[in-house]
């Protein structure tokens, strides 16, 4: 398999896929030219989706950790920003905080799950429990003792009018424009970060120890503590994916933590396939269309449409849709190969 | 004061220990968390509305639920489960996704509002408070489930088998135990007991498509807790963490009382990661 479409990524990038990233960041910078407001909305929110799918692709592809529950950081860094920022006023700080205090919980949370040692599947199992949780503990905010600072949480209601983000260079809030580009950069930023951070001695352990845990820590390395890196990294990305969702729609809801949104994600990654980090990103863009498109056929219920994806996935194509496509040419190629000069 | 409390308590232990049951039975068989375990319950609760609706008893109706459920079950694992066996991540990720297709598909067909049959069970009160005397029934009935499933499994020939795959699937195939049959009836009848804890909390729940969430996470966080043995694993952590929510919920709020069973889970779980009956290794 090419090194893109496989797992074991400690391949440096080859030129074409950075000839790819520059025309992707050629036509971020050029969309305004050929896309107009409504689009431009569209686009960002998918953006904002596959940051989020890439926080567990990358999670559950590399370094082997199944969280089902990664809208807990998501749901987490949406709120954070928006309680700091109205609290405060500004939003550089509050931008900040808002990557912090999820990756900070993630770090506790991952604490106890793996240096616990629990097994695989319940780490899944706890981390759904945790969104689910979350979720009813924002519900139930609902009268007015819940207060943080000066903003009151609103239980079901959610928090509306977000301020916008002002960046430390300008003047002026961030518009619809500018929430697009901040959410296709922070994605492909994320995305190429991820790729090369692959490459580095941490990429590398964290693809050794998905493949074997036990043999690593018998090479004298502290598996728990690159698991645990990882797993607050993850919670990092997903955080500001969950801000820049805040800013996309100037609120934040319960529905973030909630358990449809999480197996989304997870049908995301399926979808596209775990085992890379662009199968995420497509994935989420793809399913994302799908689930609009469905919304204007009048298909009443979305989610009976996503389950039977995902049942189907997990039976047939298990590898995902990108894997499985790399695979064929891969057979392809190979076949070619060998009636080639050979014969 | 105290009596209130005491009850309080044991109500929470019942209905933790209901709904958890099935969800270990088939955990301590398969080492799978079955994730549409709340729609299994929710699929029991309209079984049940839509059996009192036509007039049967309201008993009968509980035991016509647990069995729709029941064969409910055994089609999916024909259907959906058989082909992952041994493949535990990807079992996971289709109950889910069997979960999801579940809520869209009662949602389009019944609507999203809850269905709700009468009681005609009276009021009890001690201690100052009144009191559903349903509520003594479902006590009952959760602790009529623990004591069926153990006299199945000690008693009958079927519950040797059972219990023999659990101990060692190889072993047990080997000496002749049909385990592609065992675990079809297992996985039947941990849906037939969530079935049941659906049809009998319904008359406090109502039935609705997302009513399975109401219960899930504890569920989920008591057999992970309760660990690999599930009549023994599901007694502990029940009473371990009935009593944590029963008090918190009693004296501050119900959501309280959940977030303090996994706050307590979580760091249970660093310290016994295998779960309360982790170290136990045979049992049930």
């Amino acid at each position: 398999m090419t090194p893109e479409f496989s797992a074991n990524a400690a391949v440096p990038p080859r030129p074409w896929w950075w000839l790819f990233v520059i025309l992707f960041a050629a036509c971020l910078i050029g969309a305004p030219y050929f896309a107009d407001e409504a689009f431009q909305l569209d686009i960002s929110i998918i953006f904002v989706f596959s940051l989020l799918a890439l926080s567990m692709g990358f999670l559950w592809g590399y370094a082997g950790i199944l969280s089902f529950g990664q809208t807990i950081f998501f749901g987490l860094g949406g709120y954070s920003y928006a309680i700091l920022a109205l609290n405060f006023g500004t939003t550089n700080l509050p931008l900040l905080g808002a990557i912090v205090i999820p990756a900070l919980f993630a770090a506790l949370l991952g604490y106890f799950m793996i240096y616990g040692r629990i097994s695989d599947i319940y780490l899944s199992v706890i981390t759904l429990v945790v969104t689910l949780i979350f979720e009813k503990s924002i519900r139930s905010t609902s009268g007015p003792e819940y207060v943080i600072g000066t903003v009151r949480l609103n239980g079901q209601n959610g928090i509306p009018g977000v301020p916008a983000l002002t960046l430390p260079w300008s003047d002026e809030p961030v518009s619809i424009l500018g929430v697009f580009y901040l959410s296709g950069g922070a994605m492909l930023a994320t995305y190429v970060g991820l790729r090369l951070l692959l490459l580095t001695r941490f990429g590398r352990l964290l693809v050794g120890i998905r493949e074997n845990e036990k043999r690593m820590e018998l090479m004298g390395y502290d598996t728990r503590l690159y698991k645990l890196g990882a797993f607050a990294l993850a919670g990092a990305i997903a955080a500001v994916s969950g801000i820049l969702y805040a800013l996309w729609g100037n609120f934040v809801a319960p529905e973030m933590f909630n358990l449809n949104q999480a197996a989304q994600v997870v049908i995301w990654v399926i979808v596209g396939g775990r085992s890379t980090l662009i199968g995420p990103v497509a994935g989420a863009a793809l399913v994302q269309y799908l689930s609009n498109w469905l919304g204007t056929v009048g298909v009443g219920q979305v989610t009976l449409v996503l389950g039977l994806i995902l049942m189907i996935f997990v039976q047939l194509f298990s590898r995902g849709l990108l894997p499985t496509i790399g695979g064929v040419f891969e057979r392809l190629s190979q076949r070619r190969r060998s009636n080639g000069p050979a014969t | 004061m105290i009596a209130t409390t005491i009850y309080l308590i044991v109500y929470s232990i019942a209905v933790l220990m209901m709904v958890s049951l099935g969800l270990a039975v088939i955990f301590g068989m398969m080492k799978v968390i079955n994730l549409a375990h709340g729609e299994f319950m929710m699929l029991g609760g309209y079984a049940c509305v839509f059996c009192v609706r036509v007039g049967v008893p309201l008993w009968l109706a509980y035991l016509a639920a647990a069995a729709a459920v029941g064969i409910f079950g055994v089609i999916v694992e024909r259907v959906l489960i058989r082909h992952l066996y041994g493949r535990i991540v990807d079992t996971l990720l289709a109950t889910w996704g069997l979960s999801l297709f579940l809520v869209g598909l009662v949602t389009t067909l019944f609507g999203p509002q809850a269905w709700s049959i009468p009681t005609q069970f009276g009021n009890v009160s001690f201690g100052g408070m009144n009191f559903s005397s349903y509520n003594f029934v479902l006590i009952g009935i959760s602790f009529a489930m623990i004591g069926v499933t153990w006299a199945i499994a000690h008693v009958t020939t079927a519950g040797l088998i059972v219990r023999g795959t659990m101990q060692d699937a190889v072993v047990a195939s080997a000496l002749g135990v049909n385990r592609d049959l065992t675990y079809m009836a297992t996985f039947g009848y941990g849906a037939a007991l969530a079935g049941l804890a659906g049809a009998v909390l319904v008359p406090i729940t109502g039935a609705s498509p997302s009513v399975g969430l109401f219960f899930v996470g504890k569920a989920f966080i008591n057999v992970i807790v309760g660990g690999h043995l599930p009549l023994l694993g599901t007694l502990l952590a029940s009473s371990l963490f009935g009593t944590i929510d029963g008090f918190v919920s009693y004296v501050w709020s119900s959501v309280l009382g959940e977030v303090s069973v996994l706050i307590v889970a979580v760091i249970l779980l660093r310290l016994l990661p295998l779960g309360i009956t982790g170290r136990l290794r045979s049992g049930l």
